[in-house]
Parts: structure tokens; C-alpha cells; sequence
């Protein structure tokens, strides 16, 4: 067992009932990083996380944090993990401070210590002036922040955040962003789960991507793009009778299938950024300059990060071609 | 002429940025102190009760409006029949009819604990790295204090209207000491159902059936002999009865060792068997 790896599961297995939530999950996150688990509402995403915060026992397969087993050793886990749930993990009944005060006692700070420390983390939060209101009255980014600060308490050197930004605006997903980056900073791992791409493209150095329970790829995020494509080109043509020579355009220049939209103006082409030294932006600027010189007008342009659903279908294409 | 929008202190929080610098500064060069002990991890969550209480006041309705009507009620509606007299009932009723209410505004803490569950704080509960039974502690040290306070309403309303306990204060404090003791080792019943059923009105509903027969059967409004024997056979051997009748003879001056032994030996059970369920499931929830 390597002492390098913050967290390390094999054939990891939960089912509810019929329904095998997880099923053979392996794996390997290094100490020091932010990792990523992306995918859909279902995937299994945090029943992983509940079984490496000790919240669920496994079914089969074992699971183990900084080398400890997160059934036999419990504990000792607890004492080296934080968990920032979907649910603000916070008691909207009390107060901000009351709330950190709490549990800085619990984690057994003397009371000036437990106040000096949530005083001090509601000031590095930006929450100073909302620390005397039950959070009940908090936004949803004031309650991120909150439950972040509570789970930093003590520096764990585990961090579970469980889908941390789903339903903020962007202004808030910016400072938890800059929240969960300060913390990696200063050594302490985390795991990150999330259905938004960009999220765990901002954040994460090694991505797994699970559906329906298992992971169906796990890399770099080089690795990962390098699976996908680059990304996509969105076209709004102002004529829709030049449509089918802008597809032969597209086709040709980016050697991919071009899929024609219901709209009968739009179509949509995959940067594949394969065969070419040049990168994704270079080569839709190609086929912009190509469809000029052909008289086509172009009434909307947009290049794309691939999607969820163009990394689901990519993974799962590759995997149905590697079968 | 444009006016900028007024902005409330709300906003000025919610714009406020967090501060990476002075964050990084917090996580590193941090001890960590030494993990509580089982008491203080205990009383802490007790205090997270108590400040429950100042913020949700309302939840004491249940402890001061609802024992006061229960003694009214009951004093009035059967005094003249049962005793003759409200006056001289209430000699008998009140020591009785404090066991039953204070026995049955325990069940609202399986409703606190199912709440709490379907809440995201209870995560935060359980990832700590604390004694597990500190929560559950926590909320029934929180309950004896609303059971304090439901008891000294109804003896003050008692008083008021013509209790006159024998035993003086002692006497008075002793009953009240015997039916916290107990009040705090059935509410393990009510943690259990708590964490079992999905739902708060699932919770109310169970608990609504186990306590009726339980506090109704019993001693407290009128003397078992006056019952048929199979019912007399229950009634004399519930929980509620031996507590009621200890509680009864406290206040009036006498020693009931019997009594206070069965209502204390009920509540080890109690806790040795519902404890052990409820955290049970408290670590396999």
C-alpha cells in the first residue's frame, strides 16, 4: 500500500436495494492534488464520497484514507477528513458563529480558541458582517462559504466537496473556486465532485469520470480532452439554402461528421485536433476564412468546450469500439 | 439623474470576497487539539440544544401551554367526580399527570432527530471525530432542560390552584429529580424511531401509539383496583405506574423504595437496550 496515496479503493461496491449505486469502483488519488469525479445526477458520485467520509459502509470491495480502512479504522479517518455535503452540513438554526464555535469545540479547541478561530475564518470568508445571522438567511454562496469554513477548521488533509458550486451563481462558483484553491495550496488534498466539465477542468490536475456506478475513464485532464476532441464549432448561417455547401466546408476542413441542428440554419461540427499541429481555435478560424472566401455568411459563431454529453458519448463510443 | 440601487447589508456580505491570503494563513502551522472528552462532546451538543431553544422559542409551547391545559383539564373535568372535589384530587392528580406529560413530550425528540437526519448537519455529525454517542447525548441533555421547565409550570399551576405537597421541597425536587432520570432514559426510545422511519409524520404517528396506551393505562388519574384484573395485570407492572406512584409518594413526604427501584431499573433498561439500537443505527445509517 503506497503511503503517497491520500485515497485508494478496490471493487468498490454499494447497492440500495436493486440498484447497485456503486459498482467496482478502483481508485487512486495522490496526496496533494485536487481530484475530480465527474458525472451525471446518479452516477454514484456521492455515494463514493459518503463511503470514504465514513458516512456509508461498503458493501464489497474496500476503500482506504491515507492507508486507513474507512470501516475498521473509522476514526482514525475522521480525524484527517473534512465533508462538504450537497446539503449545507451547517444547522441553519444557528448563527454563523455559533455554527464554526460549535464545532471548533467539538473538535476540541477551549472555547476562546474555538471563538478566536471562527472569528478568524468568517473575516478570511468575507462573512464578518453575516456572523451574528442564523444562516437560514444566508445566500447560497454564504452558505458554501460556511460550510467550507466549517469543514477547515482544522486543515483536514482530505477534503470532500460534494458538488460544491451546483446552483451558484457565477459570481459565488468564482469564490468557492478560489476558496478550494487556497486550500490545495497549503497541502491538503481534495476531492472534488461535480456534473459541470469546466468545473473540474478548472480545478482538477486527474479526473475519473463514473456512470451508473463505475468509472468508465480515468486520467489527466490532457488525457482526457485528448479522448474527446478539443471541442466543438456552432455555426449560424444567415441562409439556409447555403447550408449544405457550409457541411461539405465543415466536413473537409476538420475531418469530422457534421451534425445539421433542427434549426434549419445551425449546424455543429466536433474540432477533432487530431493529424494537425494546430489547436482547436486555429482550425475554426480556417474554416471561418474558407466559408468567407465562399460567399457564406455567417450570422453566429461559437467554439465550444466538449460537453458532458460529448465526453459521455466519446467514452462511451471508445469503450463499445475497444469491445 | 440615476440613482445607484440602495444596498442593503445583505448585499455588502454577499459581495464581500473571500480572502485567499488571509485564508492561507489559517491552514497552515494549525495543531490540532486533543479530541474532547465523551462529557464535554456531550455538553457541547447540549449547548447546540439550548441555543436552538433562543432561536426557535416557539418550540416551547410544547412544555409550558400544553402541561398547564393538561392540569386544568384533568383537575377540573374529573376532581368532582373522582374525588369529590378538585381540591382534594389535585392531591392525588398532579404528581400523576406531571409523569404523563413530561413522559409524553419526550416523543418530540424523535421528531428532532428525524428533522436533523433529513438536514445536511447530521453529516457534519458523523464525520467528527467524536464520541458517537455524543449527538444523541447532546439532544436529550438538551430535552431534560424543556422537561425542567414543563415541571415547574404545571407545579407552579399546581400550586395555584391547591396542591399542597407533603414532602415540601425535598420532597418536590426529589419526584422532579426521579422523573428526569427517567424521562432521559425512555427518550432513547423515541432516538430510535427517530433514526428508523423515513419521515417526521411516521415518527409522530408511532410515537402517538406507543405513548397513549402507556401513560393512559396506568395509575395516574385514578387507583388501579378499580379496573378489571387483566387490565390491572398491565397497569401494574408499566413502567409509568411504578414512576407515577414514586413520584406521587416523593412529594408526599414518604420513601417509596419499591417504586423508585422499579422506575430506576426501567430506565437502565432503557438506556442498556434502546441506546444500544439507536446507535446501532446512528453508525450504519
Amino acid at each position: 500500500m503506497s503511503a503517497e496515496l491520500a485515497i485508494e479503493t478496490a471493487g468498490l461496491v454499494k447497492a440500495f436495494g436493486e440498484n447497485r449505486a456503486v459498482d467496482g469502483v478502483d481508485l487512486a488519488v495522490p496526496t496533494g492534488t485536487v481530484y475530480g469525479v465527474l458525472g451525471p445526477n446518479g452516477a454514484g458520485k456521492t455515494t463514493v464520497v459518503r463511503m470514504l467520509a465514513t458516512l456509508l459502509r461498503p458493501d464489497a470491495g474496500r476503500a482506504r484514507v491515507f492507508g486507513h480502512d474507512v470501516v475498521k479504522d473509522a476514526d482514525t479517518v475522521r480525524s484527517r477528513v473534512s465533508l462538504t455535503g450537497q446539503y449545507a452540513s451547517v444547522d441553519e438554526d444557528l448563527t454563523g458563529t455559533e455554527n464554526l464555535v460549535l464545532l471548533a469545540r467539538l473538535l476540541g479547541h477551549s472555547k476562546p480558541a474555538a471563538r478566536n478561530r471562527s472569528a478568524q475564518l468568517l473575516e478570511a470568508f468575507g462573512l464578518s458582517g453575516a456572523a451574528g445571522r442564523q444562516v437560514k438567511n444566508y445566500s447560497g454562496g454564504m452558505r458554501r462559504r460556511i460550510d467550507i469554513a466549517a469543514s477547515i477548521l482544522n486543515t483536514p488533509d482530505l477534503l470532500f466537496l460534494d458538488e460544491p458550486t451546483t446552483g451558484l451563481d457565477p459570481r459565488s462558483r468564482n469564490q468557492v473556486w478560489d476558496i478550494v484553491r487556497a486550500v490545495v495550496a497549503q497541502g491538503t488534498t481534495v476531492m472534488l465532485t461535480t456534473q459541470y466539465l469546466d468545473e473540474a477542468d478548472h480545478l482538477a490536475s486527474r479526473i475519473a469520470v463514473i456512470d451508473h456506478g463505475k468509472v468508465i475513464a480515468e486520467g489527466t485532464k490532457g488525457e482526457l480532452k485528448a479522448s474527446v476532441g478539443a471541442g466543438s464549432v456552432h455555426l449560424r448561417l444567415r441562409d439556409p439554402a447555403q447550408r449544405p455547401e457550409a457541411e461539405r466546408v465543415l466536413a473537409l476542413a476538420l475531418d469530422a461528421t457534421v451534425q445539421l441542428d433542427h434549426d434549419p440554419v445551425a449546424l455543429t461540427a466536433r474540432v477533432s485536433g487530431h493529424g494537425t499541429e494546430k489547436g482547436a481555435a486555429e482550425q475554426a478560424a480556417g474554416v471561418l476564412a474558407e466559408l468567407a472566401r465562399r460567399g457564406i455568411h455567417v450570422d453566429n459563431f461559437a467554439l465550444g468546450q466538449p460537453s458532458l454529453d460529448e465526453v459521455f458519448l466519446a467514452l462511451t463510443d471508445k469503450k463499445g469500439v475497444a469491445a | 439623474m440615476s440613482t445607484a440601487p440602495a444596498r442593503t447589508e445583505r448585499d455588502d456580505v454577499e459581495l464581500a470576497t473571500p480572502d485567499a491570503r488571509t485564508l492561507a494563513s489559517l491552514l497552515v502551522g494549525q495543531e490540532r487539539p486533543r479530541r474532547p472528552s465523551a462529557l464535554s462532546a456531550s455538553l457541547t451538543f447540549g449547548w447546540r440544544a439550548m441555543l436552538k431553544i433562543k432561536h426557535v422559542p416557539e418550540q416551547l409551547f410544547d412544555v409550558t401551554v400544553f402541561p398547564i391545559m393538561m392540569v386544568l383539564m384533568f383537575t377540573y373535568l374529573f376532581g368532582g367526580a373522582l374525588a369529590g372535589s378538585t381540591e382534594g384530587y389535585i392531591q392525588f392528580l398532579l404528581p400523576g399527570i406531571l409523569v404523563m406529560s413530561v413522559v409524553m413530550i419526550t416523543m418530540y425528540t424523535g421528531v428532532a432527530v428525524n428533522t436533523d437526519i433529513a438536514k445536511g448537519v447530521f453529516d457534519r455529525f458523523r464525520t467528527l471525530p467524536v464520541w458517537r454517542p455524543a449527538p444523541m447525548v447532546g439532544y436529550l441533555l438538551g430535552d431534560v432542560v424543556r422537561y425542567l421547565l414543563a415541571s415547574a409550570v404545571m407545579l407552579v399551576v399546581g400550586v395555584v390552584i391547591g396542591y399542597r405537597p407533603e414532602g415540601g421541597v425535598l420532597g418536590v425536587l426529589a419526584g422532579v429529580a426521579l422523573l428526569l432520570v427517567f424521562s432521559f432514559a425512555f427518550s432513547w426510545i423515541w432516538t430510535m424511531f427517530g433514526l428508523m422511519l423515513r419521515t417526521e409524520k411516521s415518527v409522530m404517528g408511532v410515537s402517538m401509539m406507543v405513548i397513549f396506551p402507556l401513560t393512559f393505562l396506568s395509575n395516574v388519574f385514578v387507583d388501579p383496583r378499580t379496573m378489571p384484573g387483566w387490565l390491572q395485570a398491565f397497569v401494574n407492572n408499566s413502567p409509568v405506574t411504578h414512576l407515577a406512584a414514586a413520584v406521587r409518594e416523593l412529594m408526599a413526604g414518604h420513601w417509596p423504595a419499591t417504586d423508585i427501584a422499579w422506575s430506576l431499573g426501567w430506565s437502565a433498561l432503557f438506556v442498556v437496550v434502546f441506546g444500544a439500537v439507536t446507535m446501532r443505527l446512528y453508525n450504519r445509517k
